[in-house]
């Protein structure tokens, strides 16, 4: 088929590619985006019709948790803007950044599930990526050093498979009888359906939390229990508990209004006349309880549809079956396939003081999808990103310019740095975004990597790791600021007094 | 790994025997589990913010100073120390293999070992074993 500027309209027909990106969600989008700019042949493949992933479908009730400020200090196409969108993606052209503030109608700094999907497809078709839609990832195998992705329209064959198809398949649990009872999460109907329902809501993360919240004046009683006590992102300084967004059923719990939050742990489900029986014991006291409720819906989690590749070798863990990955998302026992998108979020990273890094989201894979493309770019194709030089007297502006202005290091805390590094020529040069972890735990040269963390105290400050003779002993944290601007004379000196040794 | 093998696992730990099956189910969402790469370290000597292990697979070696000093496999945890001291870690611990283990954050072990007091006795058990062995050696 030939489309009206004489381009097909279906590209990647099945065959040889250098690289193959299964998916056409943001994960997919970000790092087929990489590979373009650098030049590295690959197909796109997607199972959908369109871009957009799950967003395609969520959240039921039709706005993001993330923001996207249209009206923050930086101009739109810098980079220190993306710190305050957490929904474009993101571009080396200044005319294809910050696509999401101008497609918004203004009336909230959430989009709506149609403004996040319509702004993924504008990224495509202003970046000019290629996908080739309706072509279902079957089935994998593997011939010499080559991968073989089976699909309806052929195979594709490639060395390095990028796989970023999300976790979006519903996970039940599989030891309570009568779970056959609940319809889960993603089979959750239109709101109005649920008028005088008593709902039992099996979970309290967020996909839990956003049903209660969206059900809030139809269904009543609502009940969530699980057996741990829900959390709050706020207290937990991450996204991990319940999203601000999410949280009025909570305040109804508290006032009494008809929302009940249950630490109990669900034994069992029996249907009978009158609706469902949830037989409970509370994990707080060990009593016994029984919820008689119209309908249980299960907001029990998600798995990663990696298909076959587990029996290929592709070790996994957690419930959620993420695949066991290397700092560059790399599968930690196949050497050679990678993954982005959410199913990045399976790094833990440092996870200093137990919070976790932003990769389950976009604003936070959008960056590890570079730390990927660079591995493949350079391990495979000798591509390597060039490391700019940088004078001595401008180090300490430098690395305080990141921890107060770069994007990756305030949605990625602790988890991405920037970094420096004293070559054997003497000079000082740029290696720029890094992954952490990987900087800590590798013998490289003398030089100094900058994030910033979230302490002891709640409070975010600069954390500053300094390799020598290949090791970093200790972390060392920089004093916090009011309003997170640390280049002060009181932070240069403190930064100077740290790297004096190594890159003063 | 599914919700009845995550709790057969937990089961099998010397540090949860104890619990009635609501409590290890309750454990089960609070542990966050991790898989490390071959070669990375869990636990960094000298890092402030960090947390307590139990290993459910694979195996660690204990490195101070860059001297390995014990190795730690299936069911042995870790990273206690400095938490109940309030400092930073003062050994390497490094995967060996691949690894998947059970994560607490820090600030959560005082609260989790009050939460459940047979998880601290057992917790306890273990550590005077690990000091028994350490003042029989010297």
């Amino acid at each position: 088929m030939i489309g009206p500027s004489g381009v097909a309209s279906v590209p990647f027909p099945p065959g040889e590619y250098d690289v193959v990106v299964v998916g056409s969600g943001p994960g997919a989008l970000q790092a087929a985006y990489y590979l373009s700019r650098l030049g590295i042949d690959h197909a796109v493949i997607s199972a959908d019709p369109a871009p957009g992933g799950m967003f395609r479908q969520f959240p039921f009730f039709q706005r993001l948790l993330s923001w996207t400020k249209p009206h923050a200090g930086p101009p739109h196409d810098s980079r220190e803007y993306e710190r305050y969108d957490f929904n474009s993606l993101v571009a080396f052209e200044v005319e294809n950044r910050a696509i999401m503030p101008a497609l918004m109608d203004g009336s909230s700094e959430f989009p709506s599930r149609a403004e996040m999907e319509a702004g993924l497809v504008e990224f495509v078709r202003r970046t000019g990526l290629r996908i080739r839609f309706d072509t279902h990832w079957e089935g994998t195998t593997r011939q010499g050093d080559r991968f073989v992705l089976h699909t309806p329209a052929g195979e594709y064959r490639t060395r390095v498979p990028i796989f970023s198809v999300g976790a979006a398949q519903p996970l039940l649990p599989d030891d309570i009888p009568g779970i056959e009872h609940a319809s889960h999460y993603v089979d959750t109907r239109d709101a109005a359906s649920y008028a005088g329902t008593r709902l039992f809501i099996m979970g309290k993360a967020n996909s839990a939390f956003e049903l209660a919240s969206g059900l809030l004046q139809w269904a009543s009683p609502i009940i969530l229990a699980s057996p741990r006590p829900a959390q709050l992102s706020v207290n937990l300084h991450s996204l991990g508990g319940v999203r601000a967004r999410y949280v009025q059923p909570w305040e109804d719990a508290a006032l009494g209004g008809g929302v009940f939050i249950l630490d109990a742990a669900v034994e069992r489900l029996e249907r009978h006349a009158g609706g469902i029986a949830v037989h409970t014991r509370r994990t707080d006291t060990l009593d016994p309880f029984v919820a008689e409720v119209d309908e249980v819906i299960a907001a029990t989690g998600f798995t990663a549809p990696l298909l076959d590749l587990p029996a290929l070798g592709v070790t996994t863990f957690g419930r959620s079956g993420f695949p066991s990955m290397t700092n560059s998302y790399e599968s930690a026992s196949v050497p050679g396939i990678f993954f982005a998108g959410t199913i990045t979020q399976g790094v833990a990273g440092l996870k200093k003081y137990g919070i976790p890094a932003n990769s389950g989201a976009v604003h936070g894979y959008r960056y590890n999808g570079r730390i990927a493309v660079d591995e493949i770019a350079a391990r495979y194709f000798g591509i390597v990103r060039a490391r700019r030089e940088v004078a001595p007297e401008d180090v300490i502006e430098r690395l305080l310019t990141s921890a107060s202005t770069a994007p990756e290091l305030w949605h990625q805390k602790s988890y991405l740095a920037y970094a420096l590094s004293r070559d054997p020529d003497g000079a000082i040069r740029e290696d720029g975004i890094v992954s952490l972890a990987a900087y800590v735990d590798s013998d490289g040269p003398d030089g100094v990597a900058i994030t910033v963390e979230t302490d002891d105290q709640g409070h975010i400050r600069p954390a500053v790791y300094v390799r020598r003779r290949g090791r970093v002993d200790a972390d060392a944290l920089l004093d916090e600021s009011p309003l997170t601007e640390y280049r002060t004379p009181q932070h240069r000196a403190q930064l100077g007094a740290l790297v004096a040794d190594v890159l003063g | 790994m599914s919700d009845a093998a995550v709790l057969d696992a937990l089961a099998g730990l010397a540090l949860f025997s104890d619990l009635e099956r609501p409590q290890l189910q309750a454990v089960a969402h609070t542990l966050a589990e991790e898989a490390i790469p071959a070669g990375q370290r869990v636990l960094r000597q000298g890092f402030s913010g960090s947390g307590f292990f139990i290993i459910l697979e694979g195996e660690v070696a204990v490195h101070v100073d860059g001297h390995e000093v014990a190795t730690l496999g299936k069911g042995d945890f870790f990273g206690e120390i400095s938490l109940l001291l309030g400092e930073p870690p003062v050994a390497d611990v490094l995967a060996t293999t691949e690894v998947r283990a059970l994560h607490l954050a820090g600030p959560d072990l005082k609260a989790f070992l009050l939460a459940y007091p047979a998880v601290m006795f057992r917790m306890l058990q273990a550590v005077s074993r690990r000091l028994d062995r350490a003042n029989r050696r010297s």
